[in-house]
């Protein structure tokens, strides 16, 4: 009984911890800046939208978030239908070479960013697209592909396998039967590797970073975290755009938690 | 982690023969996703070692790109930046790791326990881990920041502060928000590794503990953390793996600053490559971050005998 009043308490705290700086963030984006650092109160006192209307008319807050959507919806909707390919043939046909390519695709997933920021650099300026949408959906696929391939290879080979062969007995075809059969009962499946893909592209940083050149083209992360004012940081709109980036993420989160959850767990844990 | 088993090369216990059309199947469906991978990712690996061997600086074109050998590492050995940023990244790693998983294990028991409101919970813990580095870098750099941010204030209130600290200007308190940050960020990920985890455990064995009298404490060290090993060492080689790349946060947060005293390895290299433009030297240092992830990465393959066969498949699922 003790031990469960503590698990609880301890609960209450870690739920309040995970969302003290959201609460505060959103508090100081409705407060005017002359006041954010003026006696904080846990409570707002005057609320304004000053720091949303001068995020959207004086930054054009705008082009970041259509930067990132478009890159990340590309990236994802690439890595999900090419990776499904693959991922399928990993998981239910043998063939000699397949383990190697296994671990070659988990091995890649661990690959650090920074190491191949240089030579990306070189390939995109010589293919001139340094500072254009495919120049981001290209890198981005180096970790969302095998990210996409090693999360679906986990799903498709949670169907049992009677399902196909009984189609193939029927005379289906391997094509017939993967696109009859299978992917529509790995519909859930896709949707989860498809919402973890897209929340990898949309929260990417270095590649963004290293890959623009200027406002027209930075993505959500590169815009706020480049943010300047004229003579001091410009705290208000940057917490009413670190809002306005957590909402859309917070509401996928709410809305498939456990899918996330079943698909972050059985990417690492069941390896 | 019921199917932990084998190493690498164990064959699919109940595979079918393979015959020439089903490979050849295997292989085309393959192609696209593997051709994808080996360009954009096997290659320019390839390329930034070969590039790590020369002289290579963007900002004098004129000096060519002659070919040094080994020579931007040895470089490397003696650059005092380059052991400080290491120094700096291990230390990031070690404590946040340590906490995380403290933290993580502690969240993913209590969350084991059926209870009202699970749900709010998971979705309160997994929001931190879903929004962009970025972002939790700011919130919390906004947490810490000015004398009269909320961090001094509550502290100065509990009395645990004489009077408000600047945070970012000494590398020693610096440090406090970057790790706490991370903490933030990443503690649920790890508390999901360790549950799940935890949920694989037969419940049998703490009814029997319990009948013959076992205290909690003895069936969390004897029961509990053996059976919850291999997730603890998954989370841990994962978290390590990332702490040893962290990048973005402290970007944000410190800018590697004051100086260079918050700088980690992956920064460095960030502004050896794309400040200084010294392509060869930061190919060089790249390499050498690549091989440490690497590393930690075999360990992890080879430690755990992650099951790359479909032995699952096989197993009535």
């Amino acid at each position: 009984m003790r031990g469960r009043i503590a698990a609880r308490v301890g609960l209450v705290l870690l739920v309040l911890f995970a969302a003290f700086p959201f609460y505060w963030a959103v508090v100081a984006s409705f407060t005017p800046e002359a006041t954010l650092f003026r006696e904080p109160s846990l409570w707002p006192r005057e609320l304004i939208l000053d720091h949303y209307r001068a995020l959207f008319t004086e930054r054009d807050f705008w082009t970041p978030i259509k930067n990132s959507l478009i890159v990340a919806l590309t990236t994802t909707v690439f890595c999900v239908t090419i990776g499904a390919f693959a991922a399928y043939a990993l998981a239910r046909i043998e063939f000699s070479g397949k383990r190697a390519v296994l671990a070659f695709i988990l091995a890649v997933t661990m690959f650090p960013q920074i190491s191949i920021v240089s030579p990306l650099y070189m390939l995109l300026r010589s293919l001139h697209l340094i500072n254009t949408y495919p120049g981001l959906v290209l890198p981005y696929m180096t970790f969302a592909m095998p990210l996409a391939v090693w999360l679906l290879v986990g799903f498709f080979r949670q169907l049992p396998r009677d399902l196909e062969e009984a189609a193939m007995v029927d005379g289906a075809s391997r094509w017939q039967s993967f696109v009859r059969v299978i992917l529509p009962l790995t519909g859930p499946g896709l949707a989860t590797t498809a919402i973890l893909t897209f929340i990898y592209c949309w929260n990417e940083f270095l590649f963004a970073l290293s890959f623009t050149l200027g406002p027209e083209r930075y993505t959500v992360p590169v815009a706020i975290a480049l943010f300047r004012g004229q003579y001091q940081v410009p705290w208000g709109q940057i917490l009413a755009a670190t809002v306005i980036a957590t909402a859309p993420v917070a509401v996928v989160v709410l809305v498939f938690q456990r899918r996330i959850v079943q698909g972050l767990t059985a990417g690492a844990v069941k390896g | 982690m019921k199917n932990r088993a084998s190493g690498v090369s164990r064959p699919a216990s109940h595979a079918p023969r393979p015959d020439n059309s089903e490979a050849r199947a295997g292989w085309l469906l393959t192609a696209p996703a593997l051709a994808t991978i080996l360009f954009i990712a096997l290659f320019p690996l390839g390329w930034t070692v070969w590039e790590s061997l020369h002289e290579h600086d963007l900002r004098m074109p004129w000096l060519g790109r002659p070919f040094v050998g080994l020579g931007n590492y040895l470089t490397i050995m003696r650059d005092e930046r380059f052991w400080q940023s290491l120094g700096h990244t291990a230390l990031f790693s070690a404590i946040s790791v340590a906490v995380e998983l403290t933290l993580g294990l502690a969240l993913a028991l209590a969350m084991n326990r059926a209870f009202r409101g699970r749900g709010v919970v998971r979705a309160a813990v997994l929001v931190p881990w879903a929004i962009p580095t970025v972002v939790a870098a700011l919130l919390w750099r906004f947490i810490f920041d000015s004398q009269a941010g909320i961090a001094n204030v509550v502290l100065s209130n509990l009395g645990l502060l004489h009077q408000p600290l600047v945070w970012f200007v000494r590398a020693s308190t610096a440090w406090i928000p970057v790790i706490l940050a991370d903490v933030w960020k990443t503690t649920p990920f790890v508390a999901l590794l360790l549950l799940a985890g935890l949920q694989s455990i037969d419940q049998e064995l703490y009814e029997a503990a319990s009948t013959d009298g076992a205290s909690a404490w003895w069936q969390l060290t004897r029961i509990t953390i053996p059976l919850l090993k291999p997730a603890i060492l998954v989370a841990l080689i994962f978290r390590t793996l990332d702490a040893f790349r962290v990048f973005d946060l402290i970007y944000v947060m410190t800018g590697g600053g004051p100086g260079t005293s918050t700088e980690p390895v992956a920064l460095y290299t960030f502004n050896a490559l794309l400040q200084n433009l010294e392509f060869g030297y930061g190919a060089a240092l790249s390499v050498i971050i690549f091989i440490v992830t690497f590393g930690l990465a075999m360990l992890y393959m080879r430690g755990l005998g992650v099951d790359l066969g479909d032995s699952r498949a096989g197993k009535g699922r």
